[in-house]
């Protein structure tokens, strides 16, 4: 047994940072655009159009039960055999939006369905559009009752998009795998890059907590009275 | 496109898929072996064991499953002095990553059991031991049977990142195939229908489990 040298993989620290800087670009942008996808779909899986509840129930199911590595490279051969130019970056981002688009409709539907249906019904008495009653009655109290799981699901797509690596979109796992051939040091290796994804993932919740603060303040003030 | 998809290339491709239900299967076993350890070590009365196992909950949970495959597959050597087979290592470090979320969700489970159920076995003159295996126990197996049935899947679908190692299951198969006659989309649908054919009846009995256990709730 060789003793463990943590410092060939260190003294890498330029290149871990650049991966860790892609892992965080990647999850924010397909966190962004995965939960406006889902909300959409989750509204029209509730809609009263059967076509668009079908597709939205669909797409839901099709990816819930398949692994992200093969939606991965469906999106990849998929835009590729299409000939769009695009980078590995851009397609790992696609593929995650799409991935977690799927699992933000199913919290948000379980969101929309736990406001009463009175609040529904008196909106519609008062004369607001079905848009509007989303807008301005559902869909803040939707997300602040299942805000909890959105963020765990958004940690998750964070830890899943090491999948990307194996399109080589230079993230922090594949700048591990580089590093790992260059020094010969797996081990060391593998668990900073460990390390480094658990700090990752309590930041993400810091900054997923922050932004519940300043969102929810309406559930601030009531704590007050309590 | 090009090339023929000859027979023999789905019976490889679904030989793939047996060893993905496999794999599946022994991470499951091995992976509920210490998901239950840990969701005991959870509600010990010492307190070290609980920070320990809340400490080692948080690094798992923290940690992609890729990295901690690549961890067992490429670092535990260098450690060990012999390699690991990708079987080995993929079970291994597939296993750890399920006591992880498994054992949390049934400590959960062990804990959802109404109070009184614990204070009557103590008033029975049970022993701690007794009250576990005999009263908590059977009923948190009830509680927890729909969310495992639905972590079920969630297991196959991580299996897939075995290929990545070079195990051959349904992924790697279908890569195989794909070397020889060069149709990745085609052979990437065909895998995902696999996946999803395993994966959906899993999910459905989930859900049917969840609405059941939710008419007999008497918490």
């Amino acid at each position: 047994m060789e003793n463990l040298d943590f410092s060939v993989v260190l003294s890498r620290w330029d290149m871990i940072l650049q991966g860790m800087y892609l892992t965080i670009k990647l999850t924010l942008i397909s966190t962004f655009f995965g939960f406006a996808v889902g909300t959409f779909c989750a509204i029209g899986k509730r809609g009263r159009t059967r076509w668009l509840r079908n597709v939205c129930g669909g797409y839901v199911e099709a990816i819930r039960n398949t692994p992200l590595l093969v939606q991965i490279f469906l999106v990849y051969f998929g835009l590729s055999s299409l000939g769009l130019p695009l980078t590995a970056v851009t397609v790992a981002a696609i593929a995650l939006t799409i991935n977690v688009g799927a699992y933000s409709a199913e919290i948000m539907r379980a969101g929309f369905d736990s406001i009463e249906r009175g609040q529904i019904e008196a909106a519609e008495t008062l004369g607001l559009s079905r848009a509007q009653v989303y807008w301005h009655v559902v869909l803040k109290q939707a997300m602040e009752r299942v805000y909890p799981a959105l963020t765990s699901q958004f940690v998750l797509l964070m830890l899943a998009s090491s999948i990307c690596s194996q399109i080589s979109a230079e993230e922090l796992t594949a700048v591990a795998n580089f590093i790992q051939s260059d020094t010969y040091r797996p081990l060391e290796t593998y668990i900073i890059t460990g390390l480094l994804y658990v700090a990752l993932s309590l930041l993400l919740r810091a900054a997923f907590w922050l932004l519940g603060l300043m969102l929810f303040k309406r559930r601030r003030k009531l704590e007050a009275f309590a | 496109m090009g090339g023929n998809f000859a027979l023999g290339y789905l019976t490889f491709m679904l030989e793939g898929a047996l060893w993905t239900v496999g794999l599946s299967l022994i991470v499951l076993a091995w992976g509920g072996a210490l998901a239950l350890v840990v969701a005991l070590c959870r509600i010990s009365g010492l307190a070290w064991v609980r920070t320990i196992t809340a400490l080692y909950i948080q690094l798992i949970q923290g940690t992609p499953v890729l990295v901690l495959i690549f961890l067992f597959y490429f670092g535990l050597p260098t450690l060990l002095g012999w390699s690991l087979s990708p079987l080995l290592a993929a079970s291994a470090s597939l296993s750890i990553y399920v006591s992880a979320y498994l054992g949390e969700s049934w400590r959960g489970s062990i804990q959802s059991v109404p109070k009184a159920q614990w204070e009557t076995a103590e008033c029975l003159g049970l022993s701690r031991t007794q009250r576990m295996t005999r009263v908590i126990l059977p009923q948190a197996i009830r509680i927890a049977t729909p969310p495992t049935v639905g972590f079920m899947v969630q297991i196959i679908k991580n299996t897939s990142l075995a290929s990545i190692v070079g195990f051959v299951e349904l992924v790697r198969a279908g890569q195989i195939v794909n070397n020889t006659i060069f149709q990745p989309f085609a052979i990437y649908v065909l895998i995902a229908a696999l996946y999803f054919s395993m994966c959906y009846p899993l999910s459905l009995l989930s859900r049917r489990l969840e609405t059941r256990a939710g008419d007999k709730s008497y918490a």
